[in-house]
């Protein structure tokens, strides 16, 4: 059994990519990639006085949900949504620790609001008022996966279209030491039923037992590898080529997804 | 929505283990709640506390995920006989057409809590014996479950605040109507710990008192505890009268605030349509409403107006939160739990401790047990960031 959707529009961030269209040079291998510390833009949906207590992991998801719904050309408010993080606001929640850890025990409201999982979808639906409904994933380093099948279900199904974000920032030592994610790095579809004209490709997933394709070039291997949403990069590259294909990418221990990805004309 | 049926279901929590004590506290009209003396919590408030957690052992294997969550999640799978019905339908089905998708809110994280308290005095470092994959992330207690119960399909957690453990029905229903499973486990574990604890007490929204929803002295929730479970299959053709089927599934966003519930309940109102549509029934069909009904004066008030203008003010509704506390994560499954088995039971639960009930919500809020034919009974469930689920059970006939 398959489940599939086009693609219409795409939001990309991490080490040294700051957008789709510029990822997707190096994707294809038309320009080499320099890897640098992922650049999150404060996140101007949001009015001044959140902009400043949003952590990491707002900013990534907000970043990258709004690149791929304005390429998509479609209005957030009326999208729904599937959010998939590996582990939320690790900052936040090393704040947290740290102050039950001491004497006072004494947290802010600000940081426990903000501990939520589900914290970044929260901003997104109140900064650009989307009211549909939007769930939050978890599948630690299969959380990609999740958030992939989880959309393409739900677009299969539902038969509407559907906003896939997926994200992961690094905790600080010494929750670091015991997760290490080296950076920041998040991808987002605006997902549609059936061919706009706007659809850059399609794919169809399925669950498969295949083994993954790695990626030939070392650092961006080692990227894909070091980030659970980078585990996205194999497709990510096959839709940069722009030339028809199947990519498996990293799912389960017991069980990965291949993905159908066949360019719109 | 095509109707799925709940093969096998159990709860543990404050008010029992598994079905049987839950159903008998139910009937008393018992509240599990009690003064906090957990951990080394100092907070004036009452706490659902779930005994002998900690007696639990894991399997040897599985030492890696051993912390409060999994061994509330191991404890509550062995009751009911609920691991050998898993068990029953991975032989049926196959292990792979089995998904496992479950809610929680903060996993192990306790684990993280005791840790930081034995940082490495020099470095920082946290001690070797802590293993984050199997505790503190959200995902552990899928991946202890789907590990302990042998199952190979897909899993995840949803973790949408308190509205986690009412969305995995619409995320297993989802992936079974698209083909990738058979069945699915389905559920919500979370556990006490520091960080909620303190946290809502932070929001100023724990009450010194035990929890009373909807009552017009209503200040604050209390926290509890717990593990419920689901074993969903599609439904037959002909259900039995007994048999407890998911009808309808309704899910929202508040797009308003992250830690306040629209004051006018509207995404809690979009929630419940939602259910309705999906179930193809008029607000009339629902006899019985088992609210999210926290027990703040905000978010009780907030619902009153979402579920009258729904249903108006003549639906029978209660919080089960005054007896089992607010369970946060695992509330939805806990309340989808109840709700069965009000169904089967025949009899809607008192809204207990409540004692005289604000006069300015309109909802009709019962204190006391009533018997009823139910039929249908419609499940709220909200959490931080303005996500809601309503879930719309129902009985054949």
């Amino acid at each position: 059994m398959s489940i599939a959707a086009y693609i219409d529009g795409i939001g990309f961030l991490g080490p040294g990519f700051s957008d789709w269209p510029r990822a997707r040079e190096v994707l294809a291998g038309r320009r080499p990639y320099e890897p640098a510390p992922a650049v999150l833009p404060v996140p101007s949906l949001l009015p001044p006085t959140e902009r400043r207590r949003v952590g990491r992991v707002v900013r990534l998801a907000l970043a990258v949900a709004s690149e791929a719904a304005a390429q998509a050309g479609v209005a957030p408010a009326e999208l729904k949504s599937v959010f998939s993080s590996s582990g939320g606001d690790g900052h936040n929640c090393h704040e947290i620790c740290r102050a039950l850890a001491e004497e006072s025990r004494e947290i802010s409201p600000t940081r426990f609001a903000n501990s939520v999982h589900n914290a970044a979808a929260g901003y997104w639906s109140i900064a650009t008022g989307a009211t549909p409904a939007s769930t939050v994933l978890c599948a630690y380093d299969a959380s990609f996966g999740a958030g992939l099948l989880e959309a393409l279900a739900q677009v299969t199904v539902d038969q509407e279209p559907l906003l896939l974000i997926a994200y992961d920032t690094e905790y600080p030592e010494p929750l670091n030491s015991k997760r290490p994610i080296p950076d920041a790095f998040g991808v987002s579809f605006v997902l549609t039923p059936r061919q706009t004209t706007g659809s850059l490709t399609r794919i169809e997933a399925k669950l498969a037992g295949a083994s993954i394709d790695p990626l030939t070039d070392p650092r961006l291997e080692s990227l894909r590898v070091s980030i659970p949403a980078a585990r996205s990069l194999p497709l990510l590259r096959q839709i940069a080529l722009g030339s028809p294909g199947c990519v498996v990418l990293e799912y389960l221990d017991v069980s990965n997804i291949s993905v159908q990805v066949v360019p719109c004309a | 929505m095509n109707p799925l049926i709940l093969t096998s279901f159990t709860a543990t929590s404050c008010i029992g283990r598994g079905l049987a004590q839950t159903l008998d506290s139910l009937l008393a009209e018992r509240s599990g709640l009690s003064l906090c003396k957990f951990e080394t919590v100092d907070l004036d408030t009452r706490v659902g506390e779930v005994e002998g957690v900690d007696d639990q052992r894991l399997p040897a294997h599985l030492a890696r995920f051993d912390c409060r969550n999994n061994r509330l999640a191991e404890l509550a799978i062995r009751q009911d006989e609920f691991d050998r019905s898993v068990a029953e339908a991975a032989d049926r089905w196959g292990r792979r057409r089995l998904g496992v998708f479950l809610g929680t809110s903060t996993a192990g994280i306790l684990q993280t809590e005791v840790a930081y308290r034995r940082r490495d005095p020099g470095s920082g470092a946290l001690p070797a014996d802590f293993h984050y994959a199997g505790t503190h992330n959200s995902f552990s207690v899928a991946d202890y479950l789907r590990r302990r119960l042998g199952l190979e399909g897909p899993a995840a957690v949803v973790s949408c605040a308190c509205a986690s453990s009412a969305k995995v029905f619409a995320a297993a229903r989802r992936m079974m109507e698209a083909g990738l499973i058979d069945a699915a486990l389905v559920g919500g574990v979370d556990s006490l710990c520091l960080t909620t604890l303190y946290g809502f007490h932070s929001l100023q929204l724990c009450s010194r008192a035990p929890c009373r929803p909807f009552d017009v002295a209503r200040d604050g929730i209390s926290i509890g505890e717990a593990a419920a479970f689901a074993l969903l299959e599609r439904a037959p053709e002909e259900p039995g009268r007994d048999d407890v089927l998911v009808l309808g599934i309704g899910e929202s966003n508040d797009a308003y605030h992250m830690s306040a519930p629209h004051p006018e309940g509207h995404g809690a109102r979009r929630a419940m349509q939602a259910a309705l549509s999906d179930a193809g029934l008029e607000p009339a069909a629902i006899d019985y409403i088992n609210l999210h009904g926290t027990g703040t004066p905000s978010n009780d008030r907030s619902e009153s107006q979402a579920v009258t203008s729904v249903f108006g003010p003549t639906t029978p509704c209660s919080s089960t939160k005054g007896a089992t506390g607010h369970t946060l994560g695992a509330a939805g499954a806990l309340e989808a739990v109840i709700s069965a088995l009000a169904l089967r039971n025949g009899i809607i639960p008192g809204g207990v401790p409540t004692a005289n009930v604000d006069p300015t919500l309109t909802a009709l809020y019962l204190k006391k047990n009533r018997k009823a034919p139910l039929q249908r009974v419609l499940s709220n469930s909200f959490g931080f960031g303005g996500t809601n689920c309503s879930l719309i059970l129902g009985r054949n006939g």
